[in-house]
């Protein structure tokens, strides 16, 4: 099972060459270039044969050695929903603004990795980003868009 | 020679320029700690305070700020497994183990003195070699860069023992293919974008590196919590804050340093190599030249392994110097704002300038010695409180670590998909460590990838399609046999061991 895995990653590779280098075929180059020695399309073809090559001799070749991976012991939800949070945390910084959604991303994902010191995760969240955002955007000047705190008037 | 550094020395160590100096030392390690801020930003933030000042002070304050900002690039790279720019990537395949066996504030200080060792070096090469050596980097052509890439992709070696040099070259071409991604250099035509307008610019250093590493290495963390294999040693705070580097470890220093500072140096000298490839370089060098038994120890914690390219990356940034003093070709990013700098003092880098003004040329090396010998005595005694960041609760620190991740992605693009398109490559990359596919050859590749298609274009177009230019020029052909032998070696010891 364990070995099949790298197996498995070694066909995705197999198949992500494929499509690669198909695309790569499908580049558009300047009607001048097309005969040219070397174009836009040139360095991705050799690639997209490389992975083949290495992913095909991956696919062949018998394992030197076995990876054993418990799944059992890994923690795939932590996992998954730190992700999400992640996610849900990109996707907000822009329209909510930095200071709001990096303190709930960090809140949030102190909660979920199990903290439960409320006024330790509070430190470490809000006052924690405000001072962050003092030092890049008051100190080194670094812009940081931040609608909600241009809102209340915080921020200019 | 003598009186133009007597001048310099002079200059650079006043009251006002030391206390100047230990400013920037400290302003630089704290943006250098900081993912997506390095030299170059660092150095770019302080240019209008700079220009309140004389030439020599504000170039003094510069110098200062950024081997402050490349220790502090360190310092993450360690601690963090988070390496903010390129030319600490290499430093975190060793430190970053060394500092999860609870050696922190070791490793720390390795990297403070290799840092040291190599400026110190690259400092005398600088005095003696700077003037015949501008003229070498000029004699590099298109094939000599090509053929430079490809012995680059031999520090490849030092990832795939134990039957992974499958995998190793999987993760390279996957690191070359993600560097194909956007606009071609040469003729702006778009490849593998899919119509998205957020990749035609390419996807940037600093977000395949978050992600390989930073975030990654949070996701695995977390991943493994509760694996009883991969439990995390508890260590104390006094062994995590200890700076003590014993007498064997020092014997092994001895050996690298020296051979490190010559090909950081000499990579630095050359325009557009710079600090990346001469860490990669000098790590894969020296895990060719170590004993069998050092050799396992690479990538698990190697004192040769940190230290080669924490020596090489020092000396190639002093040796960046060299083409722009002596040429006024900047070789860098940071040295094209340093370029700008002195072009604001009134200064004009070029031929002329060490011959006709020598004291100018020599007050800025020295003060970029100074600057690198107050940020020695300014870390050193901070190491032990520093490396305390790994004893921040992992609950505080995954977080900590994502946070400055995205951060560091968010300052440069203010873009969610970059965002995303991060996530998406941490969480392939978590799945692929677990199966034990190697993450730095896939950085290597993509550093190097696109510099490689670029001379092997102007290669071939200048051999109208022929690969003669392999062996049509001497210095081509001498870097492709060091390759060769390289290889050849490696299979060689290969086939011995079995």
């Amino acid at each position: 099972m364990n070995i099949n895995t790298t197996k498995i990653i070694s066909l995705l590779f197999f198949i992500f060459s494929v499509f690669y280098l198909y695309t790569a075929y499908q580049i558009q180059v300047f009607a001048f270039d097309e005969n040219a020695p070397f174009n836009a399309k040139t360095f991705p073809i050799y690639l997209g044969y490389a992975g083949l090559f290495f992913s095909g001799l991956k696919l062949i070749l018998p394992d030197p050695e076995t990876i054993k991976v418990e799944h059992r012991n890994l923690e795939y939800k932590k996992t998954a929903i730190l992700i999400i949070i992640a996610i849900i945390y990109g996707a907000t910084i822009l329209k909510v603004g930095y200071f709001l959604t990096t303190s709930f991303f960090l809140f949030g994902s102190y909660y979920f990795l199990g903290e439960r010191r409320w006024i330790l995760m509070f430190l470490l969240s809000f006052p924690f980003v405000a001072a962050f955002m003092y030092l890049l955007h008051g100190v080194l000047e670094i812009y940081l868009r931040d609608p909600f705190l241009q809102l209340i008037g915080v921020m200019g | 020679m003598i009186e133009g550094i007597l001048i310099g020395l002079s200059t650079a160590l006043t009251l006002q320029n030391i206390f100047m100096v230990m400013i920037g030392c400290f302003f630089g390690t704290i943006i250098g700690m900081l993912p997506g801020l390095g030299p170059m930003t660092a150095i770019a933030l302080m240019i209008p305070i700079t220009y309140g000042f004389d030439p020599a002070t504000g170039l003094i304050l510069m110098a200062g700020v950024y081997y402050g900002a490349v220790f502090g690039g360190s310092t993450s790279s360690i601690l963090l497994n988070a390496p903010g720019v390129p030319g600490t990537v290499a430093t975190s395949f060793d430190g970053y183990p060394m500092a999860q066996q609870g050696k922190a504030g070791k490793a720390l200080a390795i990297a403070a003195w290799s840092s040291f060792a190599g400026g110190t070096f690259s400092a005398i090469y600088l005095l003696f070699l700077a003037p015949s050596l501008s003229k070498v980097s000029l004699s590099f052509r298109s094939p000599d860069y090509f053929a430079l890439m490809i012995l680059g992709l031999t520090a490849i070696a030092a990832f795939s023992s134990k039957g992974q040099f499958l995998k190793a070259m999987m993760m390279v071409v996957l690191g070359l293919m993600l560097a194909s991604v956007g606009q071609d250099s040469l003729s702006d035509i778009t490849r593998f974008t899919f119509n998205n307008m957020n990749l035609t610019d390419g996807i940037s250093f600093v977000l395949v590196v978050m992600a390989t590493f930073a975030m990654s290495e949070a996701l695995t963390i977390i991943l493994k919590r509760n694996d009883p294999t991969a439990a995390a040693k508890q260590v104390s705070l006094t062994e995590l804050g200890s700076i003590k580097i014993n007498k064997e470890d020092r014997k092994k220093m001895y050996k690298t340093i020296p051979r490190s500072s010559v090909i950081g140096f000499l990579i630095g000298v050359l325009p557009g190599a710079g600090a990346t490839i001469a860490s990669f370089l000098a790590y894969g060098m020296e895990r060719n030249l170590v004993n069998d038994d050092e050799k396992q120890k690479f990538g698990k914690g190697s004192i040769n392994g940190l230290s080669a390219p924490e020596t090489a990356n020092n000396a190639a940034c002093s040796g960046s110097f060299v083409p722009m003093l002596t040429l006024g070709i900047p070789g860098s990013g940071t040295t094209a704002v340093m370029l700008g700098a002195l072009l604001g003092f009134g200064v004009q880098p070029g031929p002329r300038l060490y011959m006709t003004n020598p004291e100018i040329f020599w007050s800025i090396i020295m003060s970029m010695y100074i600057g690198m010998v107050i940020l020695l005595i300014l870390n050193l005694p901070l190491i032990p409180y520093i490396a305390r960041i790994l004893a921040v609760p992992k609950n505080y620190l995954i977080p900590l670590i994502l946070f400055f991740s995205i951060t560091g992605i968010y300052v440069m693009s203010f873009n969610n998909f970059d965002i995303y398109l991060m996530i998406g490559i941490a969480v392939v990359a978590t799945f692929l460590r677990l199966y034990d596919f190697p993450m730095p050859p896939l950085i290597l590749a993509f550093v190097l990838g696109g510099l490689m298609e670029e001379n092997l274009r102007r290669s071939l177009l200048l051999s109208n399609g022929s690969w003669e230019f392999l062996w049509a020029r001497t210095l081509t052909l001498c870097i492709l046999l060091i390759t060769a032998f390289i290889v050849i070696w490696h299979i060689y010891k290969t086939f011995k061991k079995n």
